[in-house]
């Protein structure tokens, strides 16, 4: 058997979702149920920060952000990076760009990487989210890898597409620069891929699918442990297909319902005492040779 | 003239500005979807669509050559149509929601 590295994730009990994996398989636990151990290294994730954003279901999107960044900054051990999965802003309101870069500037952390959601792309096609946000990525499109503590991340762009008819998609491009990147690793290399918009169907209906992210989850079936973490449904959901664990993040803006569970996607309303247990970031620990990615999520209340 | 006919011939009077410009035509944009989803309108007409979801839409032409804002609850954007064809728009936010204005 090859060498295996593991993850543990770990969830804390803000709005940020924590992440630890052990064996290739992730698994949330509530926040105190995490294992204590300490890790080789965590990250944070934070989603839907949606900036900009001042509907009935959340009136301070930014009280909300804060308390969220708090959170990950109240973390026993600090992240080594923060992975924000997308909508950044809402709808590119005036100034939310620059709102969450000042916000973010607070986060005890090394480093931040972004991947677009809708809302930062859809108005320009992704210029100004580019210009600020395209640097380090491949030829400045947005998608991008890296390796941190024996760990290959890959951050994938799947909101270019949104024409009618399509959706979600990553395109012909980003999957032959996924295919060679992937290529350069051995099987028993753990990876992280992270999206906005899930890769796998959880609510077509909904748009909460990646038209072509079937050919990405193919070409990382040969690997031993696959974690695939987005945003964008605004809920806390998993599912393990084979070695991949997929999870799906809370907002730190406003919840959506559940799939079907209404007419439509969109801002939920809850009553107040609720919300902030609807909101949260999320933390992942990993310890190489012990187990799956441990995730841990950590809603704000 | 008695206030009664001043009333008379005001409303004669608008009816007739209705008739030359038409009234400017509506677009709602609810359930995720544009109400009417196929509009016919006279060149040079102007069109307003006004959001009545909580989730925020956009009026997005589809060669991109206007859009709207992200717009929310209870807010409206307007285009004026200068030249007769079939304009396909959506919302770039949700793109399965498609309509179409017709300018004659």
């Amino acid at each position: 058997m090859q060498r295996r590295a593991f993850m543990q994730c770990l969830a804390w009990g803000g709005t940020a979702l924590v992440w630890a994996a052990r064996g290739g398989v992730l698994s949330a636990s509530a926040l105190g149920e995490a294992d204590a151990a300490a890790a080789d290294f965590t990250f944070a994730q934070i989603s839907d920060t949606h900036v900009g954003f001042s509907g009935e279901a959340n009136r301070d999107a930014l009280g909300t952000l804060r308390d969220s960044i708090d959170g990950i900054n109240a973390l026993d051990q600090r992240p080594a990076f923060l992975l924000h999965t997308g909508d950044l802003s809402h709808a590119q309101k005036a100034g939310a760009f620059d709102t969450l870069a000042e916000s973010l500037k607070a986060v005890k952390t090394e480093r931040i990487f972004y991947v677009p959601g809708e809302h930062d792309v859809a108005l320009d096609g992704g210029k100004d989210y580019l210009a600020r946000y395209g640097a380090g990525t491949y030829e400045g499109r947005g998608y991008q890898s890296f390796d941190y503590g024996g760990v290959h991340f890959v951050g994938l762009v799947n909101v270019l597409s949104y024409t009618p008819g399509v959706g979600g998609a990553l395109g012909d491009e980003q999957l032959a620069w996924v295919r060679r990147d992937l290529a350069a690793q051995p099987s028993s290399t753990p990876i992280v891929v992270f999206s906005h918009v899930p890769l796998w169907a959880v609510y077509p209906a909904w748009g909460w699918t990646t038209a072509d992210g079937e050919q990405v989850i193919g070409m990382l079936r040969r690997f031993g442990s696959v974690t695939a973490l987005n945003g964008h449904i605004h809920q806390v959901l998993q599912k393990v297909e084979g070695t991949i664990t997929f999870h799906s993040a809370r907002s730190t803006a406003f919840p959506q319902p559940a799939p079907g569970a209404a007419p439509n996607p969109g801002p939920m309303k809850v009553e107040a005492t609720q919300l902030r247990r609807l909101l949260g970031v999320r933390e992942v620990r990993y310890t190489e040779g012990t187990g799956p990615l441990a995730i841990v999520e950590r809603p704000l209340g | 003239m008695t206030r009664t006919a001043l009333t008379a011939a005001l409303s004669v009077a608008l009816a007739c500005a209705d008739t030359a410009h038409a009234a400017t035509p509506r677009v709602e944009i609810q359930q995720f979807a544009f109400s009417p989803a196929r509009l016919e309108v006279p060149v040079g007409t102007t069109v307003v669509w006004t959001n009545r979801d909580d989730e925020s839409h956009t009026v997005t032409a589809l060669d991109r050559r206007y859009t709207s804002s992200g717009l929310e609850h209870g807010e409206s954007y307007a285009h004026r149509f200068n030249a007769p064809g079939t304009y396909t728009y959506f919302c770039a936010l949700h793109p399965h929601m498609t309509a179409t204005v017709v300018v004659k």
